[in-house]
């Protein structure tokens, strides 16, 4: 009998904070208390730290530090920058947004709201490899274009976007692109300059920072109305105290994401192809999305005739944390809008699992989750009157 | 949202699972688009469920309440397990959450359709409404 192990394989969720962001977190949480607006020395000696730790951020993307812009996290970026450039569009005249089908809510949701207010939105298809396609956002451009916002990474698959060539699209158009990047900072390589972005949304938890910041890079130039008012800090784009320790956690926690990213897509894409080549010998199993334009850490899957809530807690009962993009997971009955925008049916959405690895993960661990899906996937296929109707040919197998 | 340990254990080591050869009386409720089926076959002598079995297709919390479904309506007479409400499912189960309710409707829904097979089968009337389950909402029902 093993020991009983416990694997976190929902990295996409958020991520274990790393050693080295917590001991630069430690101090701002006790002793050194100043507030960065305040004029005496524990003031100035915040203001030096979160001065630093702007220039980290803004190195480890190509950007300047006066570019970059502390949030909450990555919603709080995704719905200052959309707002703010609709509204500067508004003001030339200009009402058209596009963006794609399977954003994260916090780009579609503001979406949804400026619709509301009477922009016009297009969100281009993703098609079955999760990707979209050049030619169909050229068509989509029009005269009255402001934005333009597609993510770099998505959160469920982890499909990469041709973001460079979308950003050099826009930037010959005069139009303005944003670009959700809170699943790839500090796990591929980002570079605002060389990519054509012009606002760009992060998040600290998904590199192994703390959670509640984030950060929204705004290329000099592109205009920045605030979300929340009240004081002066961030240049007057965002108000309220500065998360001290949370901004000096990402810093800390992207420095090291940057120079070790080299190696860790090497160790982590080698664990996520082991368990994919794994798993994808279940029968009647479909990896989602381009495994060619993919994160290294994140593998989507589906397995016919199962529901995902069910496979995530007989995981969790085997130790592994994961998890699905099945409608009951979702708080609503439709299961994921990503998984439906790559054309899968409802049937087979409502089985689908996440795995998102890290450089934390161990190759022991990768193991341990091969060996429990299979039996996980079988326990509930075996109790199942849609696997049953599959396997006497009532239903028809589609994967 | 959080389980009941309860819901947890049925969930962990559900009761009465499996097909049952012969049974007298089978019921399956739910849709795959949907994300969940529950199918209920029970034997019945002299007029009470002697044995109870279920098959389900579903997250968490469907798999519970049909085990729980089918331990509630063992050794009854068929006329009780018809009395067999969402509510006495989800009370068993100490509770679910506010987004699961609609599975303790599948359960009692289940249940009854079994029942209706049953007499369907026996030539005995079946006064009984199936009960529409709750899906208001769901776009896939409406």
């Amino acid at each position: 009998m093993i020991d009983f192990m416990r694997v976190y394989a929902d990295n996409a969720a958020t991520t274990p904070i790393s050693r080295a962001a917590l001991e630069a977190m430690l101090p701002w949480l006790s002793e050194k208390c100043g507030n960065p607006s305040s004029l005496h020395g524990f003031g100035q000696e915040a203001a030096r730290e979160l001065s630093a730790s702007r220039g980290t951020v803004a190195e480890a993307i190509g950007a300047r530090p006066q570019e970059i812009y502390f949030t909450s996290g990555g919603s709080e970026a995704d719905n200052q920058a959309i707002l703010s450039a609709a509204h500067a569009g508004a003001r030339g005249g200009k009402k058209h947004i596009i963006s794609s089908a399977f954003e994260h809510h916090a780009v579609l949701h503001t979406l949804d709201a400026l619709s509301a207010e009477g922009f016009e939105v297009t969100l281009l298809d993703v098609h079955s490899d999760g990707l979209v396609r050049m030619d169909e956002l050229r068509a989509a451009l029009r005269g009255d274009t402001v934005l333009v916002s597609v993510m770099l990474a998505n959160n469920e698959i982890g499909t990469v976007q041709p973001v460079s060539e979308i950003g050099s699209l826009c930037r010959g158009r005069g139009v303005l692109f944003h670009t959700d990047a809170v699943q790839a900072v500090g796990h591929i390589p980002v570079n605002v300059e060389e990519m054509n972005i012009d606002l760009m949304s992060m998040s600290a938890h998904k590199f192994h920072g703390p959670k509640g910041v984030g950060a929204l890079y705004v290329r000099s130039g592109v205009p920045l109305e605030p979300l929340i008012r009240g004081g002066a800090q961030e240049r007057g784009k965002r108000a309220g105290t500065e998360n001290v320790a949370g901004i000096i956690g990402m810093a800390a926690a992207l420095r090291e994401a940057a120079s070790d990213m080299g190696k860790n897509a090497v160790y982590v894409s080698a664990l996520r192809g082991r368990l994919a080549g794994a798993l994808s010998k279940i029968p009647h199993s479909k990896i989602n999305g381009s495994q060619s334009r993919c994160l290294p850490g994140t593998l989507n899957m589906c397995f016919e005739g199962i529901e995902g809530e069910s496979l995530l807690l007989l995981l969790n009962e085997y130790g592994i944390a994961s998890s699905s993009g099945s409608a009951c997971t979702s708080g609503s009955l439709e299961p994921s809008h990503v998984l439906l925008a790559l054309g899968l049916s409802h049937e087979l959405a409502h089985g689908s699992l996440r795995l998102s690895l890290s450089s934390y993960n161990t190759p022991e661990e990768i193991d341990h989750i091969i060996s429990c899906v299979p039996k996980a996937v079988s326990r509930l296929r075996d109790m199942s009157p849609v696997w049953e109707e599959l396997e006497n040919g009532k239903r028809k197998h589609c994967v | 949202m959080q389980y009941s340990e309860k819901v947890m254990d049925h969930f962990r080591n559900p009761r009465n699972i499996g097909k049952m050869d012969n049974a007298d009386g089978v019921g399956e409720v739910g849709n795959a688009r949907c994300g969940d089926i529950m199918k209920i076959y029970i034997k019945v002598d002299a007029g009470v469920i002697t044995d109870a079995k279920f098959n389900t297709f579903g997250c968490g919390s469907a798999i519970a309440t049909s085990s729980m479904a089918t331990e509630l309506i063992k050794g009854k007479p068929v006329s009780e397990a018809l009395k067999l409400s969402n509510r006495a499912v989800v009370e068993a189960l100490d509770g679910l959450p506010e987004n699961k309710l609609h599975c303790s409707v599948l359960a009692e829904q289940a249940v009854r359709a079994a029942v209706k097979d049953y007499c369907n089968k026996n030539g005995l009337p079946f006064s009984f409404d199936v009960p529409a389950e709750d899906r208001s909402g769901c776009p896939n029902c409406s």
